[in-house]
């Protein structure tokens, strides 16, 4: 018998291969997360993927958009010249199709519907009505090539007064707020800059250039990586805040029980 | 027949027996046998004895509220120890370097010596992560003991005469700590704490015509300038510490003059202390405090990150974090920034005024101190009270106090809210306009609310107390009599809990003691022009007071069951059993059935 065969019924077999399951799955989930290849746009782009495209705009985008993409006044902005890039950025985030009108579109990663060549599709027939930012290239998304010191400072130059030196993300005006970059792909968080999705600037090549993009997303590789993870617990790096909480719940909880176990001991 | 004369440090010694003969550790017939040699030495050199004497027989209450002070007097040893430590590395230079230490994501990014620094004692200096924390959280804890111990003098009374000068030395201390605090975390130069030094640049600028000037003076030129590190410096680890420690031993020395104050209780009068003496009791419990809080600090220390400097970068004036907020002691004035609308900020006589900064840190931040330095006077005023006051009030027995110290409270919670309004719209999914609309009218509308309540709550519960000393404590036993009556047996109080729930005194609103305008003759009473408002204040202090019951009431509340019954049941002779209460009469809804419990020895 083998050396697997004689172990498969112990009771540790259930967790190992528990573990080994989520392990997978978590891996397979990270693997496969919706993406369009790097460097997309209509040049290149087949007539059939165009067609494929202009379908399924129709019948998921053209409600709000209007039909050839011009617009619909409140109901959704033109789409003329926004790129294959924000097509990618919105749709594979899971921001659009809009669920329900709100002050802001929320990511929402495992609520998309379509797969990497409907969205690279969709993205094609959208690039292909008028020309905008294309898909990055990939040499643009390797953080090992990227300096996240230099990212460091250039986001605090240009990122961090909405989404925090933290990357946890900050309140706008009316309900609005800059999301969280923590577990963002470096794709979607390099054509967010280049777009300017919803209420954030357009971070162009002139502004920012791609070798400093790359850098910005090292950067924040490196923090989600644990960087400034350092002595002790966070308390979700929301600064100052997060330390009062804890000083006024569960410190003051401390010292007063302390005071009172004191008090009340006998001498 | 030669007479001793003293000679040398004799006459400093308090010991009534001469020391004619050497002592020795083994002569148990001397009366300095117990003491050890290193004692005897220094009392026949400085009169140690006499001190320690005095020092040692100081009695202490046992309490926990009273240990709320010493949470913030070991806080700040600890932060003195620590920041020491500190001391040691930290490089107070806004000279730049370029960073080439341990931490990756800033390696080969411009700053100053101070963040450098700072970095090296976090990220290489053995065990300076630790005590950097160690030295914020306990910074965090001085002031959260701080607040806690100026809640409980001032919810007790304790401030009353003769320890309104203590109190103002406090109060100046509470002052003088967030100053401590604020110099101290903008020392990183950091992106936070620089963004801090920015706002106190804009308070000082905002201070009408001087403004300018001043932030010139302060900051030695333009902001951010090259000298206000090197400057905070030196007020953080010198100026500061030590007004702070002077104070605070001269505090300390008042509460040993005053002596303690303590809570009402049997036996406990106005010139009596009743407690454990420091030696050995009350010096083991303090001394055991003193490393339970050390303790907590430096547990909390190792398991908390607090202030991550690496995480906001070196200070850069062009650069801003989302979620900039001072440690929570500055939050009220900031907040109150937050919510002065920007229509302040006027133009006049070709200069700005900026109203809208002025009002939230140069007129509010010495107006909160003021208004608590002034506080005890302003009550002795009303209350028109000359007597010392050394047995603590409860809250609910001066329901006023309690009412506006809940109210101010209130009022500074919503400043303090209003400063961390972006975090809260984010973590609340609320708009941060709306959460503004809500924070300004707070201010206004939640402290009267909040007077209200409480004063309800403390005047229900002084009725509860009387509804207690008179009639006792309810047990939930019904009593059914033979007419086919129900009423709720009453057990009275026993001695030792009535007198702490009826030794206190209520002023009389002064309107009501002063007597009228004119004397006798028609002439008109000589006044002070304030006489009026000062009857007013102290008719809303007082007016509606629950007073304590007093003996003859208490008296009276035994004696009126027994009245009834004695009319009505003549027939019976022992009162002391329910039934013989309930002989017919319409007391049972009232309760005065309960004097039936009481022992007939106090009929």
């Amino acid at each position: 018998m083998s050396f697997l065969a004689a172990r498969r019924r112990s009771p540790l077999a259930l967790l190992v291969l528990l573990f080994l399951g989520l392990t997978f799955t978590g891996t397979a989930y990270a693997a496969l997360q919706t993406n369009v290849p790097p460097g997309t746009s209509a040049e290149g782009a087949s007539q059939e993927q165009i067609d494929e495209g202009r379908e399924l705009f129709l019948g998921n985008c053209a409600s709000c958009h209007g039909e050839n993409a011009e617009g619909n006044g409140e109901a959704g902005p033109s789409l003329y010249g926004v790129g294959a890039a924000a097509v990618d950025f919105q749709v594979a985030t899971g921001r659009m199709p809009l669920p329900a009108p709100t002050v802001q579109a929320k990511r929402n990663v495992s609520q998309v519907h379509f797969s990497d060549e409907q969205i690279t599709a969709l993205a094609v027939y959208v690039d292909s009505l008028a020309p905008g930012p294309d898909v990055p290239e990939a040499q643009w998304l390797d953080t090992a090539e990227g300096d996240p010191a230099n990212g460091g400072a250039v986001y605090r130059t240009n990122c961090a007064m909405c989404h925090n030196s933290s990357g946890t993300g900050g309140a706008l005006t009316r309900g609005k707020y800059a999301p969280t970059l923590m577990g963002v792909d470096e794709q979607h968080i390099y054509e967010a800059m280049l777009t300017g999705p919803q209420s954030m600037p357009v971070f162009n090549d002139q502004n920012i250039t791609p070798e400093e993009k790359r850098d910005v997303i090292a950067f924040l590789k490196t923090i989600e990586d644990g960087a400034n993870d350092q002595g002790g617990h966070t308390l979700g790096s929301l600064g100052p805040a997060g330390d009062a909480l804890f000083a006024w719940t569960i410190g003051i909880l401390a010292f007063i029980g302390a005071a009172v176990w004191l008090g009340r001991k006998a001498a | 027949m030669t007479t001793h004369v003293p000679q040398g440090a004799d006459h400093l010694r308090t010991d009534e027996s001469p020391p004619e003969r050497p002592v020795s550790q083994t002569d148990q017939s001397s009366p300095d046998a117990a003491f050890p040699r290193a004692l005897v030495w220094s009392d026949e050199r400085v009169g140690t004895a006499k001190g320690l004497r005095f020092a040692l027989k100081k009695v202490f209450p046992d309490h926990w509220s009273f240990l709320l002070g010493e949470i913030a007097m070991y806080s700040m040893i600890i932060a003195l120890i620590t920041g020491t430590f500190l001391t040691l590395w930290y490089v107070p230079s806004m000279g730049h370097v370029v960073y080439d230490g341990d931490y990756v994501p800033l390696k080969g990014v411009g700053m100053s010596e101070a963040y450098a620094s700072t970095l090296h004692i976090s990220f290489e200096v053995k065990g300076g992560l630790l005590i950097r924390q160690l030295h914020h959280w306990s910074a965090l804890f001085f002031i959260v003991g701080i607040a806690l111990h100026a809640a409980r003098v001032f919810f007790t009374g304790a401030f009353r005469k003769p320890r309104e000068l203590n109190w103002v030395i406090g109060v100046v201390l509470s002052l003088l700590a967030i100053i401590e605090g604020f110099a101290g975390y903008s020392l990183p130069d950091d992106l936070l704490s620089g963004t801090g030094i920015r706002a106190m640049n804009g308070f000082m600028m905002s201070a009408p015509v001087i403004g300018t000037w001043m932030t010139f003076f302060v900051f030695g030129g333009e902001f951010p300038g090259e000298a206000i590190i090197p400057r905070l410096y030196i007020a953080h680890v010198l100026l500061i510490p030590a007004i702070l420690v002077g104070l605070f031993v001269l505090h300390l020395a008042l509460v040993v003059i005053h002596k303690h104050t303590q809570y009402p209780g049997p036996g406990r009068t106005n010139d009596n202390v009743v407690g454990f003496p420091i030696m050995p009791v009350y010096a083991a419990k303090a001394g055991g405090f003193f490393f339970v809080v050390f303790g907590i600090t430096a547990l909390v220390s190792a398991l908390v990150q607090i202030n991550g400097v690496w995480v906001y970068g070196p200070y850069d004036p062009t650069q801003v974090t989302a979620g900039s907020q001072p440690d929570f002691y500055m939050w009220f004035s900031d907040g109150a920034l937050r919510l002065l609308p920007g229509w302040l900020e006027v133009n006049l006589f070709d200069t700005v005024w900026s109203f809208n900064i002025f009002l939230g840190s140069l007129v509010l931040l010495p107006l909160v101190w003021v208004v608590m330095g002034a506080y005890p006077f302003v009550e002795a005023w009303v209350t028109g009270d000359k007597r010392e006051h050394h047995i603590l009030q409860r809250p609910r027995n001066a329901p006023t106090r309690t009412a506006v110290g809940a109210a101010a409270i209130s009022m500074y919670l919503v400043l303090a809210l209003a400063c961390v309004n972006d975090i809260l719209a984010i973590k609340l999914g609320l708009s941060i306009n709306d959460l503004t609309i809500l924070f300004r009218t707070m201010f206004f509308v939640l402290p009267v609310l909040v007077f209200f309540v409480t004063k309800r709550l403390c005047l229900s519960l002084q009725r509860h107390d009387r509804e207690r000393v008179l009639h006792g404590n309810e047990t939930g036993r019904i009593v059914r009599t033979p007419e086919g009556r129900f009423f709720e047996a009453h057990e009275p109080l026993d001695e030792y809990e009535r007198w702490a729930l009826v030794d206190y005194d209520t002023p009389t609103p002064l309107g009501l003691t002063q007597g009228p305008d004119v004397d006798g003759r028609g002439v008109a009473r000589r006044r002070s022009p304030l006489a009026g408002v000062q009857a007013a204040v102290s008719s809303f202090f007082y007016k509606d007071a629950v007073r304590a019951v007093t003996p003859e009431e208490l008296a009276a509340a035994h004696h009126h069951g027994g009245e009834h019954e004695a009319l009505e049941a003549p027939g019976v002779p022992q009162l002391g059993a329910p039934v013989n209460d309930s002989t017919g009469d319409d007391d049972f809804s009232d309760s005065h059935g309960s004097s039936v419990q009481a022992p007939s020895g106090h009929r």
